[in-house]
């Protein structure tokens, strides 16, 4: 790992106990027309983890991000999801995956159902499972009523909402979010904030969360700092404040990235 | 993977997109537009100009309108085809696509199943087409109609894969105008479609054997043999190869690993 601070490595189980680990990354480098993207990036993510992915803007997490859906080909370095090889295992891997991305993916002229019936279509999902998994979802986050409108008709937080509804569908082991809060008002941020926090908690779920908005980072989160695509900092909050000698997290940050910020 | 699951995703893709295509009254209705102008504006003035001698399947003469009928239903198959195309292109820029390519399953069949859904789209209007069409005493045997089903679907999924290659081809969308000009309209001009093969080699041979090996003059030729109840082998088995390259190279397109996307980081 080529990482200017190291978190301590946590005390895990003997392999046989071990749980699997949710996301693995290895030595993985990426570039585009001859410029490094990332270089060297290597972390894990194990379930019940929240990860944030703190980065000024082209540091690297969307090309990161990109390469674990499997949108970008992995050439240098390997990824595995769940104990499944993004590049061989590609279908096995995906299915353990959920994912919101930066720019809204969601069909504007279509309802919320027929959005979130069309993610269960493509799991495979049949139609009294869909109908079910979407009612629990979307009553999770108070949306339930707001079924059959039109996307086009709801406000950024309530398709943010949505979206996350959508990424959970498939029960997968592993969440993606790139920065699911740009653009939103104080409130819905903090709402999307508190209940990504609460999953990881009540359902034991993965999370990599891409942000360059600092106070979305809770105390129990891990931090990873990645800045010109190589990683500056991973562990917990505290490695990474004891590390940089901050009492902040937003000094941490400053000083990792040289004071650029986004 | 089980089977369910490939036959559950694909009429998830088909029903979103005759969902869009419903919502979009505007699409529908332009989409008719074009083909009407040309059948009853374009052809009415050059009636008198062209004169068409009994050439397979008519058995008769025939006015120009009756002539152009199929060329304009493969017409609408081509438009449709770029503009699924266009989509595509659009919908990458956008990331909506993400969403499709990060499910689990196979990208050729997650890229064939976009195409008969388009297809679908494609011969929907078609029908709508042949209806009007019909009120304007354009009449094929009524058995045609049946018979151009399975022609329009080969035609609608070649011109379908054409657009699937050219979105893997074009990165960004302003791009795609160079498309209309380059693809489109020579293809269309240079076919079977508003003019016979004969009538275009007493002009000049070079344009008479571009027209002939135009993929889209082959596939015009499919529809009109099928709307008068023939079935056209030439035309069908180079539709059909043509289908088969298209829709390879674009699933090699689109393949992270191998494609024209790798270059550019991947498909987005």
């Amino acid at each position: 790992m080529k990482s200017s601070i190291t978190a301590a490595s946590p005390v895990l189980p003997p392999a046989s106990m071990q749980p699997p680990t949710a996301l693995s990354i290895d030595n993985l480098s990426f570039s585009y027309s001859g410029k490094k993207a990332l270089d060297h990036v290597s972390f894990k993510i194990m379930p019940g983890e929240c990860t944030l992915l703190l980065g000024p803007n082209g540091a690297g997490k969307s090309t990161l991000f990109s390469l674990i859906t499997r949108l970008y080909d992995t050439r240098e370095g390997h990824i595995e999801l769940c104990g499944f090889d993004i590049k061989q295992q590609t279908r096995k891997a995906l299915a353990n995956l959920g994912v919101v991305f930066q720019q809204t993916t969601l069909d504007m002229d279509l309802t919320v159902m027929q959005n979130l019936r069309y993610h269960t279509a493509l799991h495979g999902m049949n139609r009294k499972l869909a109908t079910q998994r979407i009612q629990e979802e979307l009553e999770r986050l108070s949306m339930y009523e707001r079924r059959f409108e039109k996307i086009r008709q709801l406000n950024g937080g309530h398709r943010r909402r949505v979206e996350i509804a959508r990424a959970l569908l498939h029960k997968p082991s592993l969440l993606l979010l790139d920065e699911p809060t740009v653009g939103l008002d104080m409130p819905s941020r903090f709402a999307i904030v508190e209940y990504v926090h609460q999953l990881v908690v009540d359902e034991k779920l993965a999370v990599l969360w891409a942000s360059h908005l600092i106070d979305e980072v809770y105390p129990d989160d891990h931090v990873i700092v990645l800045h010109r695509g190589t990683i500056r900092a991973n562990g917990t909050v505290n490695d990474v404040l004891q590390a940089t000698q901050s009492k902040l997290i937003k000094d941490a940050f400053y000083s990792l990235t040289q004071g650029e910020q986004s | 993977m089980s089977s369910l699951h490939y036959w559950r995703a694909m009429w998830g893709i088909i029903g979103r997109e005759l969902r869009r295509f419903i919502t979009q009254r505007e699409r529908f209705i332009s989409a008719l537009v074009r083909p009407l102008v040309w059948l009853f504006v374009f052809a009415a003035g050059f009636r008198a100009a062209l004169g068409l001698a009994i050439t397979p399947p008519y058995e008769t003469y025939i006015l120009y309108e009756v002539y152009i009928t199929p060329g304009l239903c493969g017409m609408i198959q081509l438009f449709n085809g770029m503009q699924s195309s266009l989509s595509m292109v659009y919908d990458r820029e956008m990331c909506s696509m993400r969403i499709l390519m990060v499910c689990p399953l196979p990208r050729w069949f997650l890229l064939l199943s976009k195409l008969l859904a388009g297809t679908g789209v494609s011969i929907l209007q078609v029908y709508a087409f042949l209806a009007i069409a019909k009120a304007y005493d354009i009449e094929p045997p009524w058995q045609g109609y049946l018979w151009v089903l399975p022609a329009l679907m080969l035609s609608g999924l070649m011109l379908g894969a054409l657009g699937l290659l050219l979105s893997s081809f074009i990165k960004q969308l302003e791009n795609f105008a160079g498309v209309m000009n380059f693809v489109i309209f020579p293809m269309f001009f240079m076919s079977t479609a508003l003019y016979p093969l004969w009538k275009i080699k007493e002009s000049s041979t070079l344009l008479y054997n571009l027209a002939q090996y135009n993929p889209f003059s082959q596939a015009v030729e499919l529809i009109r043999f099928a709307l008068y109840g023939q079935f056209n082998q030439q035309a069908f088995v180079y539709t059909l190869v043509a289908f088969t390259v298209f829709m390879t190279t674009a699933i090699i397109g689109y393949n992270p690993s191998k494609g024209m996307m790798a270059g550019k980081g991947g498909a987005r």
